[in-house]
């Protein structure tokens, strides 16, 4: 096999045992994902690509970097991952089972906290937990700045923080800066 | 803390979306404008400019969204949903949030599959998307900033709170301990520091 051309599935590929096997394994990693999906990645890799070999290491990172960029919540990585597993059957049977099993346990959860707002253990977590979230959305944007050794693109992220914390200038308009200013090479 | 981030958390919630299709619509546009994550434009979009949510119970929601398995944003896509019209809302808000990035992400990976590598092409679109990535960053750090600002009339003090916030950060970006650790850990105790003070508080 080439490694330059990787070889993923047709759009349209009809190939119901893998979509099949593709919504059992994101089935299974539903209710691991605390923190999303994302968390799991290397034990997906291991899966996916390393065993099964359902698809290739060069489209599995491919697909974890464009469901990043691209906009929308970064779980669309795992319907890019059945995409180029199984065309778009798999990309719609991973999705379904990843998001299944946590999706009505969070409505559960949801609703039984809602339906005990008076409770005050119910109010100790709300309220406890907001510090907690804050620190790790913090984190969150940490981890994804840019490192020392791109000191335009970290000024870049220190202005735009800046002007998201002080300002309401509309956030597209900053990602669109962004995309000019990378695609010119100043950042 | 600067005046900007005083009147974020005196805002209240007056609206709410008038039908399933207002939320539907809603919640597709911000994904479409979310690059890099979603949190920051969801937090614009729904507590400053339709005003849905205000500051404080967008932080709770997402409390309980990232103690949850599955990705944050869908969780809290859910419970804003289900808020306003039940099981219905819930599941709008989440294809909401999801069906037209999906679209535009599959298009997207056909269309790349189709452009030589070393095109000037892709060079640009690398580039482009590195720019993108470091307004992402900041995008968050930003809306952290207003965030913080509930932090004020949190049951333990403001100096308190942003110490455990400090020390969840520390946890997370420094000593690269496991999510779950931290939520269990630092959260727990967090809860049950407040569950006292809440105590201590009431009649």
């Amino acid at each position: 096999m080439s490694a330059a051309l990787s070889p993923a599935a047709s759009p349209l590929a009809w190939a119901p045992e893998v979509w099949w096997e593709l919504f059992q394994h994101f089935l299974a990693w539903s209710l691991m994902s605390i923190g999303g999906a994302i968390t799991l990645v290397s034990d997906m890799h291991r899966r996916l690509v390393a065993e099964a070999g359902l698809l290739t290491d060069e489209n599995f990172t491919a697909a974890i970097a464009l469901a990043q960029a691209a906009p929308g919540p970064n779980v669309l990585f795992v319907g890019l991952i059945g995409w180029y597993s199984a065309g778009l059957g798999g990309a719609l049977t991973s999705l379904v089972g990843v998001m299944i099993p946590s999706s009505t346990l969070a409505l559960t959860a949801s609703r039984w906290v809602a339906s005990r707002r008076d409770w005050l253990g119910v109010q100790a977590f709300q309220s406890g937990m907001t510090p907690v979230t804050i620190g790790l959305l913090l984190a969150t944007g940490w981890l994804l700045a840019p490192s020392a050794q791109h000191p335009a693109a970290l000024l870049l992220s220190a202005a735009v923080a800046l002007l998201v914390w002080r300002t309401k200038v509309p956030l597209m308009a900053l990602v669109a800066l962004g995309a000019v200013l990378g695609a010119l090479g100043w950042v | 803390m600067p005046d900007p981030a005083l009147a974020v958390s005196e805002e209240v919630s007056t609206a709410r979306p008038a039908s399933l299709r207002e939320l539907f619509i809603a919640f597709t546009v911000l994904a479409l404008q979310g690059f890099g994550g979603v949190i920051a434009i969801a937090q614009r979009e729904l507590c400053e400019r339709r005003r849905w949510l205000t500051a404080k119970e967008f932080v709770e929601l997402l409390g309980t969204a990232q103690v949850l398995p599955g990705p944050n944003v869908c969780n809290l896509s859910l419970m804003i949903g289900d808020r306003f019209f039940g099981w219905r809302g819930a599941a709008v808000a989440l294809a909401g949030m999801m069906t037209a990035p999906l679209i535009l992400m599959l298009l997207l990976a056909w269309v790349i599959a189709l452009v030589p590598h070393d095109s000037t092409a892709h060079g640009l679109v690398r580039g482009a998307l590195t720019g993108i990535a470091a307004v992402a960053a900041g995008q968050i750090v930003g809306t952290v900033l207003r965030l913080a600002a509930p932090l004020k009339q949190h049951p333990l003090s403001l100096g308190v709170s942003l110490s455990l916030a400090a020390a969840a950060f520390g946890m997370m970006a420094w000593l690269r301990w496991p999510l779950v650790w931290v939520l269990l850990g630092l959260g727990g105790a967090t809860c049950l520091l407040t569950y006292a003070v809440l105590r201590r508080r009431a009649p």
